[in-house]
């Protein structure tokens, strides 16, 4: 399991939390299992995040590795000018 | 060298001063910009814009223009794709009016014409009739409960239960116990600020030719800062298979976020379509202020807690910012940029993305950070001057470094913070005496920066030159970096390296020229790409020699033995090779397709002289000097000039620019004498200091530096005039009108 860190505007979207666990071994899975796990992240998921795994800010590779000790939050999307 | 390594000393090419290969043809006028594309046949369009704030749309009458001599062809909402949703709406919404016209200058039709002044009179004969609503044009009257509503159901579920419908995003983030901390503090300080929208101010409008025929098949060429993203955007808004339509980018005369969007390709797009004729279609300046994106205006309360000695023991931020008629005013950034530089143990930062009648923003360097620099360094500030603390200590003692908490969450890698702020204390300009009447100021800034999916290809020609393709605009010099990165790897001179902007049709998705990306994630795929030419030209050696492909290295632009076991041989240089490759397995072509998701976070500290006249409340820049982590300089006179330009345009921001809105909702200031950018008589010589912590996630070390250096001058510039004035300076810009008011404030007030 993974602790993954919500920003705190998501905790009316995770019944109150803002730490929760899912099953993941990489990016991808972690988002899915947000889902899974928590319904009402969908459409902040679908509108786009980002992910900090271990301080690095992945933007959108669903295949980033993530290990059980792994630091990992849940971002908004980032884009620039 | 293999293909992930890492090389951070022994440059050759890598940290010169060349020359941009671009740079001859743009003084001399041979660049081709977006005015400058022709076509036989070609018609000139013009845009029909609402001169109302906020109206119905009741009826659109263009058969007075269609009768008029020369006159081809005049589109409506009706010319467009039905059924988009979401951003693809948003940004058709934005591009032709559907039901309301919701800001000054929306367009609500457009003419194709055998010249332009015909264009301009057809425009004229469309009668627009339109049903006038009330209107709104400031962030804080638009959250009011009695301000109008732009547009219904436009809110997004983080929205609490109560807001006003005019507020269409909410962002929360933080951690610790704010209260705790702020009972800690020995000193609580808690102000608010505004700041007003300004424009990217891109000296060259937008402008493109578009050709599309009746089988949806078309050219576009356009001046944009991404035009696969224009490719993707143009399809949707005409329902086109994306693939059908080939964009290429002309020179561009500036950008900073403001061509990421788009405004006028789509109609050009549609006219042609509807003339079966090339259709040209360039901005007027007036038409570039009021229909492209700005900048968001802000309105933001700033409470932070300080011990005696220096140390923050909690900040907190409300960050409310109007984005125009649509969602999308990067709130999000302002809050999780706003404490970045701080190791905080109690944050909270709050975002509210707000709708007005105003233009749909568009990204601008480092979208929402300046501002948000602004209230908190000026609150920082009056902390420092309250206690009788140093600016810069006590910024030392509270950074973010590698190991801390960001204020966002996640644990810094490696950042150069630090450095800026020590490279800033020992730099003679902060131990300079000031003259009567002038103040100095300390900012700093942060930026994530991005990665974002890249395509590069590198092909050797049979002289042994290189012809490389990268997909991302050249919008500060990018093309000379390239080369000299490709230079590096392949081991031959610079100027053996021709670096072209490929077209949608050439290279796989390239995702647009922002987040500071270019020299980072096309750099990137540059160094991958020669990597891969390079392991090609070794197993071709390799083959020549009867040895094993792992027995060849590569070095100074020749393929040879690795070591004395492998054989001796004459090293083979980089043309012999290339000379002989039709017949030794074909073309030599590296390339690199990934979305890089390395790019380090940036970090600056600037500091800055003001002199303030008290009778007109004139200020002047006196002195300026920028310090920012660029992990490792390509090209350290484009890094200068990108530190240099994010201060001249912050100059304007803080003391100038700004978007004035009369009674009726209408743009009052919409060309360059009314709305005022600095000229270069306005500046002083911007002093850099080039900081290089390398980035661990680029071969090389880069860090992207285009936007950090709008991050600090807002707030630096601030603290220099509060300090010179006398007087703490909440409101951007600080124009001699708000100067004179706040001094009159405070001499009425004490």
């Amino acid at each position: 399991m993974v602790e993954v860190n919500l920003w705190s505007g998501l905790r009316a979207f995770a019944h109150g939390k803002d730490c929760v666990e899912v099953d993941a071994k990489n990016v991808g899975e972690v988002l899915s299992g947000l889902v899974e796990k928590y319904p009402g992240l969908e459409h902040v998921i679908e509108a786009g995040v980002s992910v900090a795994v271990d301080g690095k800010v992945i933007a959108s590779g669903l295949t980033e590795p993530v290990k059980p000790d792994s630091e990992v939050y849940l971002m908004q999307q980032l884009k620039g000018g | 060298m293999a293909f992930d390594e890492t090389k951070t000393e022994d440059f050759k090419v890598v940290g010169q001063r060349v020359k941009r290969p671009d740079g001859v043809d743009k003084v001399t006028g041979k660049a081709k910009f977006g005015a400058d594309a022709v076509a036989p046949g070609m018609l000139f369009a013009a845009v029909v814009r609402s001169p109302h704030a906020h109206a119905g749309i009741v009826k659109i009458d263009t058969s007075k223009a269609e009768a008029l001599g020369g006159v081809k062809g005049v589109v409506t909402r009706a010319d467009f794709a039905t059924g988009l949703t979401g951003g693809d709406l948003d940004v058709l919404e934005n591009v032709m009016a559907g039901e309301k016209a919701l800001y000054d200058g929306h367009a609500v039709a457009a003419v194709a014409a055998t010249s332009q002044l015909i264009a301009r009179d057809a425009a004229k004969l469309i009668e627009v009739e339109y049903e006038v609503l009330p209107h709104v044009t400031d962030v804080d009257m638009a959250m009011a409960s009695d301000a109008p509503v732009i547009r219904e159901g436009a809110a997004d579920q983080s929205v609490p239960e109560g807001m006003h419908a005019n507020v269409v995003r909410y962002h929360e983030s933080g951690h610790g116990d704010i209260e705790a901390g702020f009972a800690e503090a020995d000193l609580v300080v808690e102000d608010s600020f505004k700041t007003e929208a300004t424009h990217q101010g891109y000296i060259e409008p937008h402008a493109c030719l578009a050709q599309l025929g009746g089988d949806n098949k078309g050219e576009l060429w356009c001046c944009t800062q991404g035009h696969w993203n224009v490719q993707k955007l143009c399809a949707a808004m005409l329902g086109l298979e994306t693939s059908q339509l080939r964009v290429t980018a002309s020179e561009i005369g500036g950008g900073f976020g403001g061509k990421t969007a788009v405004f006028i390709e789509p109609v050009a797009l549609a006219l042609s379509r509807k003339t079966n004729r090339p259709v040209k279609l360039v901005m007027s300046r007036s038409e570039v202020f009021r229909a492209t994106g700005p900048t968001a205006s802000t309105s933001m309360d700033i409470k932070i807690g300080m011990k005696k000695d220096g140390t923050i023991t909690a900040g907190q931020g409300t960050f409310r910012l109007q984005g125009g008629a649509f969602p999308g005013a990067p709130m999000e950034f302002t809050a999780m940029c706003a404490f970045a530089p701080y190791n905080l143990q109690n944050v909270k930062q709050v975002g509210y993305d707000v709708m007005a009648n105003r233009p749909k923003q568009a990204a601008y360097r480092a979208p929402g950070s300046p501002m948000a620099a602004f209230a908190v360094e000026s609150v920082i500030d009056e902390l420092c001057k309250k206690l009788g603390l140093d600016p810069i200590e006590v910024r030392l003692k509270n950074a973010s470094k590698q190991g801390t908490k960001a204020s966002f969450g996640p644990t810094w890698d490696r950042i150069g913070l630090v450095e800026t702020l020590e490279a800033a204390q020992s730099h003679p300009h902060y131990s300079a005496p000031l003259k009567e009447g002038q103040g100095r100021g300390i900012s700093c800034g942060f930026w994530f920066n991005h990665g974002g999916e890249t395509s590069v290809t590198l092909a050797l020609s049979e002289d042994g030159t290189a012809q490389l393709s990268v997909g991302t605009p050249d919008i500060g010099g990018s093309r000379a970096s390239m080369a000299q990165m490709a230079a590096e790897e392949l081991g031959i001179p610079y100027e053996n390296i021709r670096t072209t902007i490929a077209d949608t049709a050439t290279l796989g998705y390239n995702e647009v020229s922002h987040g500071s990306r270019v020299t980072y994630a096309s750099g990137l795929a540059t160094i991958k790409a020669a990597r891969s030419a390079v392991k090609i030209l070794c197993a071709r050696a390799a083959a020549k020699w009867g040895i094993d492909e792992d027995a060849v290295v590569w070095e100074n632009g020749c393929a040879k033995p690795s070591g004395p076991n492998a054989g001796e041989f004459d090293p083979l240089p980089i043309d012999k090779l290339t000379r002989s490759m039709g017949r030794t397995g074909g073309p030599i072509v590296g390339h690199f397709e990934a979305t890089p998701e390395g790019a380090g976070v940036s970090f600056a500290t600037h500091i800055v002289d003001a002199e303030v006249d008290k009778e007109t409340g004139q200020t002047k820049v006196v002195r300026y000097t920028v310090v920012q982590d660029a992990g490792k300089a390509i090209n350290p006179a484009y890094v200068e000039g990108q530190f240099q330009g994010g201060a001249a345009q912050g100059i304007g921001w803080a003391l100038n620019e700004e978007y004035i809105y009369g009674e009726d909702g209408r743009l009052q200031n919409s060309v360059f004498l009314d709305y005022r950018i600095p000229v270069a008589s306005d500046l002083p010589m911007i002093d850099t200091v080039i900081v290089e912590v390398p980035n661990p996630g680029h071969p090389y070390g880069v860090r992207g530096v285009g936007e950090t250096s709008i991050c600090p001058p807002l707030a630096a510039i601030a603290n220099a005039v509060s300090n010179a004035a006398g007087v703490r300076l909440k409101e951007l810009p600080m124009s001699p009108p708000r100067i004179l008011a706040a001094l009159e404030n405070q001499a009425k007030n004490g």
